[in-house]
């Protein structure tokens, strides 16, 4: 009886907050995230929505002046139900590319992380070696010779990438092995722990937060940090292109938040290390 | 919306192949089930049962899950002789499909062998038939035309059930249809072409069963 008065209680409040201080359009906004792409979105052994872009998203909110509510999506479909208006912003590690914005805009990038191969440490292709950085937006003799290099280590191999990714992208335009292509990290992780794929490309992130559990202690990441061209320009927040004066309010937040070096902190609690942009 | 279809359209040999694979399999495995349920004694029906049981009443995502990614698991299977096959998302989703539509059709064929009228294997040891006898020339054939209505329900149900292979990095027509949207963000349209290349097979399969339940004259016995 007593929980029930306090959460009607408690909605009264928030029912009268919302209108009390309500500032505009943006009093709050809705963020979709996947909650399973660990550390930047993940869910917890209680359930509950954590990660790097949990507290972020907070952060920026505070900024905003609005109350943050975080709905969890499927991957597959984060940008349609976007689209849709189940919620107004994506923060799901996504990064921003040419291809999603024919469809949705983005604010600045608010974390940029290179993609690298894991394999392993079993595998022929741990001792794989190569140039350190492979840049796509450069496309010299280099980087053409990193990326056949790369193909033909693992042509006819089991290549594991999630669906939908720049990393599906890149694995589509440069490698010539056999695809798996998988709803989540998660599924990914299981089945390159298992021997099922001889090497995966994600965010290096999520595969070091996998190194790090019993499961995932003979990956060994090789080859080069891969950024730019298809890659991307950096994780940003999703938003609907009709939504201008959002992704004006995110920007400016997220500039601040930069700024003040607030990305930089929640950075090195989820990463151990810098990912500011 | 063209080139989504001729895309998924890709996908419909697989679905095929796994489909035909694990009821052809299945069958084997029912008539096992059922022939060990009907048995009398306890030493078979009681493992059937439970079989049956178990696998009836859990989901087939979650049976599938176990397979794929619940066996890989552990160490002694990923050095078993199995390894080669359960390695295979392919065969992990025949073998998933297999048990599953093993237990569901033994309950099928159960309820058809009951079915048949004790008046007629009475009749058939009057004439002197052996019991192997009776059962291949008076049991089976009834068994047949009575199970054969629910059989086709379940012939349909696989054809459905088989969408969910998808999940374990199979491009089926799910699959590919999953990985359209995934690009495209045009779910609606997409979802429209997989359904109805579900329906347009499940379509043949209903003129197949209503074929054949003709043909042995379902009508004229009941």
């Amino acid at each position: 009886m007593r929980n029930l008065k306090s959460i009607i209680l408690g909605l009264m409040m928030s029912a009268l907050s919302t209108v009390a201080f309500a500032d505009g359009h943006w009093s709050t906004i809705k963020i979709g995230t996947e909650g399973a792409y660990e550390p930047w979105n993940f869910t917890d052994s209680d359930g509950n929505l954590v990660g790097a872009e949990l507290d972020l998203a907070r952060d920026l909110c505070a900024r905003m002046n609005a109350e943050c509510e975080f709905v969890q999506q499927d991957w597959d479909g984060i940008i349609p139900a976007l689209v849709n208006g189940k919620y107004d912003v994506i923060m799901a590690g996504m990064s921003v590319t040419e291809e999603r914005k024919k469809t949705i805009s983005f604010s600045k990038a608010y974390m940029t992380e290179p993609a690298r191969f894991f394999s392993l440490n079993s595998s022929p292709l741990s001792t794989f070696s190569s140039a350190k950085n492979l840049n796509l937006d450069d496309d010299g003799d280099a980087t053409v010779g990193t990326i056949s290099a790369l193909n033909n280590a693992m042509k006819g191999m089991n290549v594991g990438v999630t669906v939908a990714t720049i990393h599906e992208d890149f694995a589509n335009k440069y490698l010539d092995s056999n695809l798996k292509v998988y709803p989540t990290q998660d599924e990914m992780n299981l089945d390159l722990a298992a021997g099922r794929i001889d090497a995966m490309l994600c965010d290096v992130g999520t595969a070091e937060a996998f190194m790090e559990t019993a499961g995932g202690s003979d990956v060994v990441t090789f080859g080069p940090n891969v950024f730019g061209g298809l890659l991307g320009e950096g994780v940003g927040a999703g938003i609907r292109q009709g939504d201008a004066d959002l992704k004006a309010m995110f920007d400016k937040a997220i500039a601040d938040a930069a700024a003040d070096g607030t990305i930089s902190k929640i950075s090195m609690q989820w990463f151990g290390k810098d990912l500011a942009p | 919306m063209y080139e989504s279809f001729f895309k998924i359209v890709e996908g419909i040999p697989l679905t095929l192949q796994v489909v035909s694979i694990s009821t052809i399999l299945g069958i084997f495995l029912a008539v096992a089930v059922a022939l060990m349920r009907i048995s009398g004694s306890k030493l078979m029906s009681l493992p059937a049962y439970y079989f049956v049981y178990l696998i009836r009443g859990t989901p087939l995502l979650l049976q599938l899950y176990f397979v794929y990614y619940g066996l890989s698991q552990f160490e002694f299977i990923r050095e078993s002789i199995l390894w080669p096959l359960l390695k295979e998302p392919y065969w992990c989703g025949i073998i998933t499909l297999t048990i599953s539509t093993g237990a569901y059709s033994s309950e099928i064929i159960r309820g058809g062998i009951l079915s048949v009228s004790k008046n007629y294997i009475e009749a058939s040891g009057a004439l002197g038939l052996s019991k192997a006898k009776t059962f291949m020339l008076v049991t089976l054939p009834i068994t047949v035309r009575q199970a054969l209505p629910a059989y086709g329900n379940e012939l349909i149900l696989m054809v459905k059930a088989s969408s969910l292979i998808s999940i374990v990095t199979l491009m089926e027509i799910t699959g590919i249809a999953r990985t359209i949207i995934s690009k495209t963000y045009a779910p609606v349209e997409i979802f429209l072409v997989a359904g109805s290349i579900y329906l347009a097979i499940n379509f043949i399969i209903v003129i197949f069963v209503n074929l054949a339940e003709r043909r042995l004259g379902i009508e004229k016995a009941t």
